[in-house]
């Protein structure tokens, strides 16, 4: 459980995107803390029942399906402009060059 | 462009959660319901400001300054918010006093609350379910793990962060430290020492 060497912040750039994202949310007055925790809590509750959360990636793949989940049910990113914005960025890093910026067109 | 033309490859994939996380940032954009800029800043914040130097430099200043120590115990929230460390969470934050007597831990058992303000972005065995399950249940034995043996006859008090309180631990001053001044005793207070699974480092 103990580690010795000092660990960066975020492990991964995605972790704390989806990190950033949510505390800019909370600022904006779309997410209340109590209610993200409490949800969050029930993720983690659940993805735990069958095996030992590391407290790493699974962490923050928790995470991310709470956000995920109150943002489309507040409507303001619905599950089906996801998946839709989700397969456009896939493309865009299919069929951008290595080493140029990697952008989705505007919808 | 063919996707696996050698020739030209194509730009490093990220895993399928990045790729969701960009479509949630890119509508959430799109609808003004966030400014990139602002998210690369709390980023910026998280990763290069804010982490357990701050929460070393209050413990260090309580170490020093027994009418800061008070107030600081008696309530924390405008003391700390004096030094600008207050949560973006809206948050109570309060302090416990370790002491001969009782030694304090702090966990989250159902996520990952944490005093961010003082101590960043928490670790990863902190937000693992190891952790927080056990520090309840066995707290001297997770002690243990970390290399903590404490006197048989100290109490240890877990606390059990929420999204409205938040717990910083203050250890107890090393001995030997009687002629270190406020900076370089804050060099002593490691970040586990205010979770409450370490001890201040001892000065050689």
């Amino acid at each position: 459980m103990t580690q010795a060497a000092p660990e960066p912040v975020f492990e991964q750039p995605w972790h704390a995107q989806v990190f950033a994202l949510t505390v800019a949310m909370n600022e904006a007055g779309r997410i209340e803390w109590p209610d993200w925790a409490a949800r969050f809590s029930a993720t983690l509750k659940r993805d735990g029942l069958d095996r030992d959360l590391d407290g790493g990636d699974d962490y923050f793949r928790a995470w991310l399906a709470t956000l995920e989940a109150m943002l489309a049910e507040q409507g303001a990113a619905p599950a089906s402009e996801v998946r839709i914005l989700r397969d456009a960025w896939e493309e865009a890093f299919l069929t951008t060059s290595h080493g140029q910026p990697v952008r989705v067109r505007d919808g | 462009m063919p996707h696996d033309d050698p020739d030209h490859p194509h730009a490093l994939m990220p895993p399928d959660p990045a790729l969701r996380v960009k479509a949630l940032e890119t509508i959430l954009t799109r609808k003004g319901l966030i400014d990139p800029a602002a998210l690369d800043e709390i980023i910026d914040t998280y990763q290069n400001r804010i982490g357990p130097k701050n929460g070393a430099r209050v413990v260090a200043r309580a170490w020093c300054d027994p009418e800061f120590r008070q107030a600081l115990l008696t309530d924390a929230n405008p003391v700390l918010a004096g030094l600008g460390y207050y949560g973006r969470q809206g948050e109570h934050m309060v302090v416990v006093e370790n002491t001969p007597r009782q030694h304090n831990m702090v966990v989250c058992t159902l996520c990952s609350c944490y005093p961010w303000p003082l101590l960043g972005i928490p670790p990863g065995w902190y937000k693992s379910d190891a952790y927080r399950a056990r520090a309840v249940r066995e707290p001297r034995k997770v002690l243990a793990e970390f290399g903590v043996t404490l006197p048989a006859d100290t109490a240890i008090r877990v606390w059990d962060s929420t999204a409205e309180i938040r717990y910083l631990v203050l250890p107890m001053r090393p001995e030997g430290t009687e002629g270190l001044a406020e900076d370089e005793l804050a060099e002593l207070v490691s970040r586990d020492s205010m979770i409450g699974t370490g001890l201040p480092k001892v000065p050689s």
